[in-house]
């Protein structure tokens, strides 16, 4: 770690707050005579308070401005509050809150600055205690880029602590007796005489105290949460069908809305014809809204059903028609003046190259979101106050969003973020919130939920790039000698936060050559560089980002190297791995995996992978048998290194499901254009992976590096090449192109 | 018309054809059924009628056969369905959650018909359904322990 922008970025402080009935604990901010946006409405000397745990008569409640994804974040924030509350785990409430400038992520902007993860130098951290500037200024409340764990990790175990203390206090008050001989536990002050003050009744006091702010965290011995299997939070209502979701929010007079947009993105609309639409049942309005066509009705099938019959006259697409030109745009890419950003130049590539490298292109498709919960937001007009119900990554963009449809300002707009079913970065975009608010002004009042088909969800969709790189290598006495990457894809920046958040991007956008630059190898001549392509299809974030391309055309390539060389896959890395906790991750998969070469038996073969994304180092082996029916995906083994473990479980659970995510993409998923539509609007032709296809998956958290981080993401991008350069292994087929079922059958 | 769902009789005034899925979720508000694909892909909206898992977005209103169980119903009348539920919440099966509705039906017939499955078998009926987080790996060993409690009734 830096020591210079470490102190400034880790201090911070944890204060009370006064609330109806109880008390309330959190980060707070001062008013100080450097101009802070955030702080506007204070006074001089006066705090703003982010709150993290609420206690009063209803028990212990986690205030987070996340939303969950599936990942189980609610879970963890509130395993981190327990922990130094002294409250069981399975009594903490989880309230979203609302959003709020004075909620912001500290930890998101640590991937946008061009050093790479072990350069942990003075320089770099302190460019990114810059970036945490601009985050804070532009008051993201972003859950995204594997960084819940990250900024929470601090934050609410010293805001569990502090309550504590200050209601230890607070008992120590009521009941005359010294502080020192209180303790704590199941949400009680214990005097020493084993009587004992519930939290609930000691709130109200707590508020009139100055909160006790010098704690000291318990050391990892102490812990009783961390690190130990838990129960997640949201097992049981998920288990039990009664865990609702944005799509299950039901109001009195409520209405329900379809929409038909134009397919061919970006494009008007020409014209319609709703006659048939207008005469079906329960259907109550058809009305144009930018781009398309909205449908209200007393019943989503009904809505759906009348949205189909709309006959739309639909304008171009503001991007090629055919993937074919997709493809020449990526190909046309790789010129200086497209030239992104070099981040990594060592050596003399162009002298090591010599005449003759090894050559290969690669691609990765288009790809869709495609969370089983489809896009919905429920969006409720009335005299200045709107309401939002829906499930978001980005609340507070959906809030200026809907507040600027309105006429209302930001804080008349109510955000209630629901529990999501899946996103993977779908619902890091906020278009289906703009919908709902541009069908609920013109609903005369009435609540309305509008709900994606899952065809529009797909159609709609802001989808991973496609991406495309030309390499070249040079071996020599065995070794990887030379490796120079040019990757081409078009900007997700520019187009998730500039087109759609009208926010400047300036610079390079760090996610074209994400995972390709800055991996920890050391290689005599080596040079990455990313070029832009220029503006496609709209694009945005899928879980991992860049790194689900990059790591497949880094990783895939180097591997072609390692062969070359005659060396051996897991040896050759490891040799080339600088970095002592990426190493170790290495080290732990060929060990959990037994390594003894990618060749064991006859018919089967192994492959390696190791990327790290988010900071993560994750090594993947694959295992493949050739049967009969095809490649079957036998095994995976996976290694990742997060600082810490949080709970096991949890973390065994996302690094299984990252794995699959990672395989049944690779194998299976592929967006196209033609005649500027998506072809594959639904789960018939996106295919995911299905259960008799995966394999029996192994899995290891490390805890050397001195960083603790997520794991929502680092499993998914060496999936695919660890799954090709296995395949390779087996059957001598190099695949540089994903979805592999283009070339190869799987079992 | 009349349907029978989770053991409640309801009168339902709504087209034949109107998938049985949104008579669940919309005029029913039985919202643990849940929608994903619409075309029997996903199995989110899986249900029983007598007792066999059917995707609900498959059967039309006026076409349903029997009684209508769905996640939402009082498992003490469905042990096979309580056992699958105590297995997933022991093995932590959910992620996001939203498409275990369906796959603990469709485990819950399944597990009705074949108490002793071979791994194999767990895969062939279990893959009806889609789970995008990829929670499989629990799914079946939830399944496994799930017809362990079936037996030992
Ligand atoms: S909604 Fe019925 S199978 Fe997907
Ligand atoms: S748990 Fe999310 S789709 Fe299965």
């Amino acid at each position: 770690m830096g020591k210079v922008g470490k102190i400034a970025r880790r201090t911070f402080l944890i204060g009370s707050a006064a609330v109806l009935g109880g008390v309330a604990f959190g980060y707070v901010m001062y008013k100080r005579p450097a101009k802070n946006p955030l702080l506007d409405g204070l006074g001089e000397g006066e705090a703003a308070l982010t709150p993290y745990v609420l206690i009063n008569a209803e028990g212990v409640t986690l205030i987070t401005p996340r939303g969950d994804k599936g990942q189980g974040a609610y879970h963890v924030q509130a395993a981190l509050i327990a922990e130094e509350l002294d409250v069981d785990l399975d009594k903490i409430k989880v309230d979203p809150g609302p959003p709020d400038a004075a909620y912001y992520n500290t930890a998101l902007s640590a991937e946008a600055v061009p050093f790479a993860y072990y350069d942990e130098g003075v320089m770099a951290e302190t460019l990114r205690d810059v970036m945490d500037a601009p985050m804070k200024f532009l008051g993201m409340q972003i859950t995204g880029g594997s960084t819940t764990v990250p900024d929470a990790w601090e934050k609410l175990r010293v805001a569990g602590a502090v309550a504590r203390e200050t209601l230890k206090a607070a008992a120590a008050e009521v009941s005359g007796i010294n502080v020192t001989a209180l303790e704590t536990g199941e949400g009680r002050v214990i005097l020493p005489d084993g009587s004992a003050l519930t939290y609930e009744e000691l709130a109200p006091v707590a508020a009139g105290l100055k909160p006790v702010n010098k704690v000291r965290l318990r050391a990892p011995e102490e812990w009783r949460y961390i690190g130990k299997p838990m129960k997640r939070i949201d097992i049981a209502a998920k288990s039990t069908g009664t865990q609702d979701y944005g799509i299950d929010v039901e109001l009195p007079d409520m209405v329900h809305a379809a929409v038909r947009l134009n397919p061919r993105r970006g494009g008007a609309l020409n014209g319609f014809d709703a006659q048939e639409a207008r005469g079906m049942r329960g259907v109550e309005a058809v009305f144009e809204i930018p781009g398309g066509v909205a449908v209200l009705a007393d019943n989503t099938w009904r809505a759906f059903r009348a949205a189909e019959t709309v006959e739309c006259d639909w304008g171009p697409a503001d991007y090629p028609d055919e993937q074919a030109e997709h493809w020449q745009a990526l190909a046309e890419s790789f010129v200086s003046d497209r030239q992104d950003s070099r981040q990594r130049d060592e050596g003399d590539v162009e002298a090591a190259l010599g005449d003759a490298p090894i050559e290969a292109e690669y691609r990765a498709p288009y790809l869709a979101h495609a969370p089983l919960e489809p896009i919905n937001a429920t969006v409720w007009v009335q005299e200045g106050r709107v309401d939002v119900w829906t499930g978001t990554q980005v609340p507070r963009f959906a809030q200026s969003h809907v507040a600027e449809i309105c006429g209302v300002k930001a804080d008349q707009v109510h955000v209630h973020v629901l529990m999501m079913g899946g996103s993977f970065g779908h619902r890091l975009e906020d278009d289906v919130v703009i919908r709902a608010a541009q069908i609920a002004m013109q609903a005369g009042g009435r609540p309305v939920k509008l709900t994606y088909s899952r065809e529009e969800d797909t159609r709609q969709d802001f989808l991973r790039p496609a991406g495309m790189a030309r390499m070249k290598g040079a071996v020599g006495n065995g070794q990887v000698r030379a490796l120079d990457l040019h990757v081409a894809a078009p900007s997700i920046m520019a187009s998730q936060m500039g087109e759609r958040q009208g926010l400047p991007m300036p610079g390079p956008d760090m996610t074209i050559a994400q995972a390709a630059w800055d991996q920890a190898y050391a290689i005599p001549d080596y040079r990455v560089t990313g070029y832009r392509a220029p503006r496609l299809a709209p694009v945005s974030s899928w879980r991992s980002v860049g790194a689900s391309i990059n790591g497949f055309f880094h990783e895939g390539f180097l591997d072609e190297l390692i062969h070359a060389a005659g060396a051996d896959p897991l040896e050759e890395r490891l040799r080339m791995c600088f970095h002592e906790p990426t190493r170790k991750a290495l080290e732990a998969v060929g060990e959990m995996a037994s390594w003894s070469g990618p060749r064991p038996e006859e018919g089967v073969g192994r492959g390696v992978a190791l990327v790290t994304s988010f900071g993560v180092p994750c090594a993947e082996i694959v295992e493949v048998r050739m049967t009969e029916l095809g490649l079957r995906i036998e095994r995976v083994w996976v290694a990742a290194e997060v600082g810490r473990v949080v709970d096991p479980v949890n973390f065994d659970g996302l690094v299984k499901g990252g794995v699959v995510f990672g395989l049944g993409h690779a194998m299976l998923g592929e967006i196209t254009f033609a005649d500027g539509r998506v072809e594959q609007e639904n789960y018939d032709l996106f295919e995911a992976m299905r259960i008799d296809q995966c394999p029996e998956i192994e899995v290891r958290g490390l805890e050397n590096g001195d960083k603790v981080l997520g794991i929502g993401e680092p499993p998914v991008p060496p999936a695919a090449p660890a799954l090709a350069n296995a395949i390779f292994a087996a059957t001598g087929q190099r695949l540089r192109e994903m979805p592999f079922s283009k070339f190869v059958d799987f079992a | 018309m009349q349907i029978v769902v989770d053991g409640v009789a309801h009168e339902v005034d709504v087209e034949e054809d109107m998938p049985l899925l949104w008579v669940l979720r919309d005029e029913l508000g039985i919202k643990g059924v849940k929608y994903g694909c619409g075309i029997a892909q996903c199995g989110a909206c899986t249900v029983h009628i007598d007792g066999e898992a059917v995707k609900s977005c498959q059967v039309f209103a006026g076409d349903v056969w029997g009684e209508v169980t769905t996640i939402g119903a009082d498992v003490g009348g469905f042990p096979v369905l309580q056992a699958v539920q105590a297995a997933w919440i022991e093995h932590q099966v959910a992620q996001c959650g939203y498409c275990q509705s369906g796959q603990i039906m469709l485990a819950a017939s399944f597990l009705g018909e074949n108490s002793d499955p071979s791994d194999v078998e767990i895969d062939e009926a279990m893959r009806a359904n889609l789970c995008r987080c990829g929670t499989y790996p629990r799914i079946r060993a939830a399944v496994k322990a799930a017809a362990e409690r079936v037996r030992e009734g």
